[in-house]
């Protein structure tokens, strides 16, 4: 196998930074605090790149006059906008914190209120889509919940409401029982991803 | 003096790690030996290449969406697998009139999305077709991202959109989007709340660790198989490890 000086370097950091985990050796400890700083760093530097692709993706839009141009002509004008007033105002200051409680806020509370809509349709979009018992289970489990999580009318009904109402046992035994088994495996998967970039079978990069 | 005492955590740790590598490693070598067995078959997988084939057949595109997840914290690992899939339809549909795109909200996700995206089409020699805003960053909130990415499925000819990486609720506005455009999707998250939620909302959803084996099943190589077998082999001592713990706690022992 090939090893290229990007992926020697991967490598290398990767296992020292694993070692600092776990060997109580100070030298180690130190040097992936010092690698995992200069990767935050650089996740800042790479936002800024993102933040070049997003300009340079809507002006072309704009640009080339494609469909939807014109809400990629507002994305520009409120970002240069909102850049201009956090500079010069600063991040917390009272037209910045404007900007903030009074436009983005209420959008992405609205967004936030239209998942509740989404996932109705889609309970039954999954009906018509895979009607088996998985799906049958899935809804009754989740109206079941749903039911048990407020008084209905004010009242509280034994089987749905208190402490030893079948919602009760259904999200404390069966449902964390599965989703522990759920949280295993997907410890297993990501472990197993890192794995693979240590030994430099998968690359993420050029190189 | 009890189990924690006896046994240090750290160290525990670095067992697991090893013990994992060493299989990592031993199926490996059994992968490439040629010895390795057939994948039991999951429905989404074998529906995603036939939608692969098809898009590439009609001009359409594929999409791709990364997700929040930022490179530096433990959710990279379901962000690393996206760019997997990316790199697996880059390749089959290089030769398309309209290469795969892939969205995200993180900006080290962008620049990784682009350079597998122009990494594949060097390697396949069509470097001239690359196009640098095929991978985007599309927002850097969780509904500015779920906002960035709704237009480029209803106005780019979608035809499938997977979902790989971390999300929240916000996923649900993006398999909307595709629902509504007629687009496949394809959907795993490491987020339980999110694995819920695309149970529901998602025409192919991958549950638990589905999402980590989209390698093995996609044919990125011998290393994802043999990961694949060593997630079981390590799925059955984590097992016996806990039948064994309980039953210990059971008699008194720990």
């Amino acid at each position: 196998m090939k090893i290229s000086i990007s992926a020697a370097i991967a490598i290398a950091f990767g296992c020292v930074v694993l070692l600092g985990y776990f060997l109580p050796v100070p030298l180690l400890a130190m040097l992936k605090d010092i690698f995992l700083q200069y990767g935050a760093i650089l996740a800042a530097v790479a936002l800024f790149v993102g933040l070049a692709n997003l300009i340079s993706v809507h002006w072309r839009r704009v640009k080339q006059g494609a469909r939807g141009s014109f809400y990629s002509l507002v994305l520009l004008l409120a970002m240069g906008i909102t850049i201009l007033v956090v500079a010069y105002i600063g991040p917390t200051g009272s037209w910045s914190m404007w900007v903030f409680n009074n436009i983005q806020l209420p959008i992405e509370t609205s967004l936030m209120a239209l998942v509740v809509v989404i996932l109705v349709f889609a309970s039954i979009r999954l009906v018509r889509r895979r009607l088996n018992w998985f799906t049958l289970l899935f809804i009754g489990t989740a109206l079941l919940v749903l039911l048990g999580s407020a008084p209905i009318l004010g009242l509280e009904l034994p089987l749905l409401h208190g402490s030893g109402s079948l919602r009760t046992i259904l999200s404390q035994i069966p449902a964390a029982a599965g989703a522990r088994g759920l949280l295993l495996g997907v410890a297993l998967g990501t472990i197993a991803t890192g794995l693979r970039i240590l030994i430099g079978a998968d690359r993420p990069y050029s190189g | 003096m009890n189990f924690p005492e006896l046994v240090d955590a750290d160290l525990l740790g670095l067992i697991f790690v090893l013990i994992f590598l060493g299989l990592l490693v031993f199926f490996l070598v059994y992968e490439r030996a040629g010895k390795g067995r057939l994948l039991r078959p999951i429905g989404a997988f074998e529906r995603f290449k036939r939608e692969i084939g098809l898009a590439v057949e009609a001009g359409k595109r594929l999409h791709v969406t990364l997700g929040r997840g930022s490179l530096t914290g433990e959710q990279a690992g379901s962000a690393l697998v996206g760019l997997q899939v990316l790199e697996r339809i880059s390749r089959t549909a290089s030769i398309s009139d309209r290469p795969p795109v892939a969205t995200s909200a993180d900006g080290s996700l962008t620049i990784l999305s682009q350079d597998t995206e122009r990494s594949v089409f060097r390697e396949m020699g069509y470097e001239g077709q690359y196009d640098p805003t095929a991978g985007r960053l599309s927002g850097l909130t969780p509904f500015a991202y779920a906002a960035g990415t709704m237009p480029v499925i209803f106005d780019e000819q979608v035809a499938a959109t997977i979902l790989a990486g971390h999300f929240g609720s916000e996923a649900a506005l993006i398999t909307d989007a595709a629902d509504h455009s007629g687009s496949l999707t394809l959907a795993g998250s490491d987020n339980l709340n999110a694995q819920a939620l695309l149970y529901a909302a998602s025409d192919e959803p991958l549950i638990g660790e589905e999402l980590y084996a989209a390698g093995a099943y996609l044919k990125a190589g011998a290393a994802h198989q043999a990961s694949l077998r060593a997630q079981d082999v390590m799925r059955w001592l984590l097992v016996l490890a806990i039948l064994a713990g309980a039953a210990l706690k059971l008699v008194g022992i720990l």
